[in-house]
């Protein structure tokens, strides 16, 4: 309980940290943080596996790219800062709003009626809820169509991104250099003809 | 469980709501996206911390799956951030035109 609630106060700031820093470098800094109070609040909920993914996936796949993009967008410029927010006053009508969010969450989870925990299934056992065992079972047996459907998702976005990235490659390249580059290519082809 | 379910919804439920600030509010569009990855997280926290009130790992493959969507996400935004800035030089979404229909 104590671990908990220090999680959630770390949780929380950081959050806000996330949202209200100067520079978005700081803002990931700041998501680093949270991320890492998660996978830790993930292993509290014996989610061992997705405590792991959280830490490599999160932390070190997506942060090291926000990293990289914003490293690459402020090169040759001065480091950007953010620029005045749409709304400066937020935090007030954003308070209520959270707030008001918590409220009706509350409200709403103490009416529900949840069906009665299972008993769990005893400790040293190869079925124990959340091991990585376990997890890998249900992923691969009775969870086989969302695994499949992860996979769909990343060649989708990897494709996106190719034809993202490649319609710009191709804008960049100066037409005067191709046919520079064609020239040399068709010189040397004579060249070892001439041979 | 030791602790409450209600603690962990009232957890994400705060989470979320920053994050939907952090949209609402800031500008810049990394910043944006990091907003919406907080969002994510805070449905995973829910996703897990039901799983394990029910001792149900359908939670756990699903939070799984919002991952890979928040990976898959996070690499096609940073894509279109990266030309929108190659075209215009400035990151602002209020001031981004190229993305008009």
């Amino acid at each position: 309980m104590i671990a908990f609630w220090a999680l959630a106060v770390v949780l929380i700031a950081s959050a806000v940290w996330t949202v209200s820093a100067s520079k978005p470098v700081y803002s990931v800094v700041a998501l680093l943080l949270n991320f890492a109070t998660l996978a830790v609040l993930y292993l509290t909920l014996s989610a061992e596996f997705l405590a792991v993914i959280q830490i490599i996936v999160y932390s070190g796949a997506i942060l090291i790219l926000f990293v990289f993009v914003i490293a690459l967008l402020s090169s040759g410029t001065e480091p950007f800062s953010i620029g005045p927010n749409r709304m400066p006053n937020i935090w007030i009508p954003g308070g209520i709003v959270v707030l008001a969010g918590f409220g009706f969450a509350i409200y709403a989870i103490a009416n529900a009626t949840f069906a009665p925990a299972p008993a769990a299934a005893p400790a040293g056992t190869a079925d124990v809820f959340g091991s990585v065992a376990d997890f890998g079972k249900a992923l691969f047996t009775t969870q086989l169509l969302p695994f499949e459907v992860t996979a769909l998702i990343l060649m989708v976005a990897v494709i996106g991104v190719i034809t993202l990235g490649g319609a710009q490659m191709h804008r960049v390249a100066p037409p005067k250099l191709q046919a520079r580059a064609d020239r040399q290519m068709r010189e040397a082809i004579l060249r070892a003809g001439d041979d | 469980m030791a602790v409450p379910i209600l603690n962990y919804v009232a957890l994400a439920s705060v989470m979320f709501f920053i994050g939907v600030i952090g949209v609402i509010v800031r500008r810049n569009p990394l910043v944006m996206l990091m907003s919406i990855e907080l969002i994510f997280n805070a449905a995973n926290l829910l996703f897990i911390a039901f799983a394990r009130l029910w001792l149900q790992n359908a939670g756990q493959v699903f939070a799984f799956l919002v991952i890979t969507v928040a990976a898959a996400e996070a690499a096609i935004a940073l894509a279109i951030v990266v030309m929108a800035f190659r075209e215009e030089k400035h990151v602002d979404v209020d001031e981004t035109r190229a993305l008009h229909g």
